[in-house]
């Protein structure tokens, strides 16, 4: 495990200095249900793309080929507004 | 008097105008206020330079005290050398802003005019709303009278922009005794002022800084406290800050300025221990006192945060008994907040003296030399007999 810094050796004010680094939270494991894809029902809309908070949609070529369960906390916007009902949320009994 | 680096102008200011007159020569980028009452004079001043083009300053008046400061956060975050006022409720309303300031360690200076908090309903003063913030994390000084309110915010500024600081800094002067009474005032030259406070250093700009950051995250359990931690030590920088932003200024104006002050104090066995505006009244008394052969001293406490423990302790160590006036009620607690403080900051001088506590002048009550004189009878009896009766009393009530 990382070992924290000190009080003396942090950013002033809690300054984030580097951009972009939520990408090192894993908020996947707030996670209680996990969203699993069907799809033979999904048609790309890309509409749980468009709606997930957390950029956990993952897209290759304007096709959804699954979440990125580090990040995805399980909110289920995604499966709520799926228009093809596509989107299932299961108990993640991984965790 | 004292011999200056520079010219002393005298002009017959108020409180509130040596607050907007100090604001003005001080030209900074941006003022964020609210501009309605309980809001003073002092920023109806402030507007009226910046209308006359006397500053170039951006004026930006809010909804609320809670947008004002947060509005001053975001500008100080940007870069720019941020000011503002308040008083009373609206300081209030501040509240949880004050905090944000302050651990963003953004250098935001406020003058606030000690007005008594609602309820009931009351516009005078009192020092209930500044020191409920007393914890917030801001340096936090109470000037006596005008030209102290003008002095004080530019060593304000200064300590709270010095970047081992780096924290926001409150002035305080009495509403309508200081904010609203002329007296004359020594000010700087304009070129003085803007050399004494030097052109703003953030130590970050988020509008000129190259690098993108981010400012106000989410911080938890893993390293909220280590960034409490840093402001402390800001905090416990500020004063070496303070006195060499003081002593610097003493070379322009030949006014010194320590977090206390003490007078007629070295040998009396009683010191008289305020803040304020009642510091003036308590020096006419311990003269009228001391013409009776009676043994009295006073100390007044400019710098309330950080609390100047050496300094007090040095200034009534060897003394028999303190009487402690506080312009403000803790409900609850064992005496009002510089009592406490103070108590505490005695507990280890070997003799050390009794303390005693009297709250007085709230909402505005006046609180004249008979009653100052009042509890300085009561501390002589304490120091001849060593008994207190009673540890908190209060001047002026029925």
């Amino acid at each position: 495990m990382e070992k924290k810094k000190g009080w003396k050796d942090v950013p002033l004010g809690g300054l984030i200095m580097e951009a972009g680094n939520a990408d090192e939270y894993e908020t996947g494991s707030w996670r209680t249900f996990k969203p699993v894809l069907d799809q033979e029902a999904c048609n790309n809309c890309l509409i749980c793309w468009i709606f997930c908070p957390d950029t956990s949609v993952l897209i290759e070529d304007e096709k959804i080929v699954g979440f990125d369960y580090v990040h995805c906390k399980g909110c289920g916007i995604c499966a709520a507004e799926c228009p093809k009902k596509a989107i299932e949320m299961v108990l993640d009994e991984e965790k | 008097m004292a011999k200056t680096s520079v010219p002393q102008i005298k002009m017959p200011l108020t409180g509130n105008d040596a607050g907007a007159y100090a604001m003005k020569q001080v030209n900074p980028d941006v003022v964020a206020a609210y501009p309605i009452t309980p809001q003073t004079e002092l920023m109806q001043e402030f507007a009226q330079y910046v209308h006359d083009g006397d500053v170039d300053t951006a004026f930006i008046t809010v909804e609320s005290e809670h947008s004002a400061m947060s509005a001053c956060i975001g500008a100080a975050a940007a870069g720019a050398r941020t000011m503002t006022a308040t008083s009373a409720n609206g300081f209030a309303l501040m509240w949880e802003v004050l905090y944000i300031a302050a651990s963003l360690r953004l250098p935001i200076t406020m003058a606030v005019v000690n007005r008594a908090l609602s309820g009931p309903i009351n516009i005078h003063c009192d020092h209930s709303d500044s020191m409920g913030a007393r914890d917030a994390g801001w340096i936090q000084m109470y000037a006596e009278n005008p030209q102290e309110a003008y002095d004080l915010w530019l060593i304000g500024i200064k300590a709270a922009e010095n970047h081992d600081v780096l924290l926001p800094a409150m002035i305080m002067y009495d509403g309508f005794i200081i904010s609203h009474t002329m007296e004359v005032v020594e000010t700087l030259p304009d070129d003085a002022v803007k050399d004494y406070v030097g052109p703003y250093k953030p130590a970050y700009a988020m509008l000129l800084d190259e690098k993108p950051f981010t400012v106000g995250p989410l911080d938890f359990h893993d390293y909220y406290f280590e960034h409490k931690r840093q402001e402390i030590e800001g905090m416990e920088r500020a004063p070496a800050a303070l006195a060499a932003a003081a002593a610097e200024y003493e070379k322009l104006s030949g006014r010194h300025y320590g977090p206390v002050e003490t007078y007629r104090a070295d040998d009396a066995d009683v010191i008289m221990v305020a803040l304020g505006s009642t510091a003036g009244t308590a020096r006419y008394v311990v003269d009228v006192l001391r013409d009776q052969g009676k043994s009295v001293g006073l100390m007044k406490l400019r710098t309330f945060r950080p609390f100047p423990h050496g300094e007090v302790t040095d200034a009534l160590g060897k003394t028999k008994c303190v009487v402690v006036c506080d312009r403000v009620a803790s409900f609850g607690a064992f005496g009002s907040p510089t009592f406490m403080e103070l108590r505490s900051a005695l507990y280890e001088v070997a003799e050390r003296p009794l303390v005693i506590n009297y709250i007085y002048g709230l909402g505005g009550r006046d609180t004249g030399p008979d009653l100052l004189e009042q509890a300085f009878e009561e501390g002589l009896r304490v120091a001849r007999t060593g008994e207190i009766e009673q540890h908190v009393s209060y001047l002026g009530v029925r």
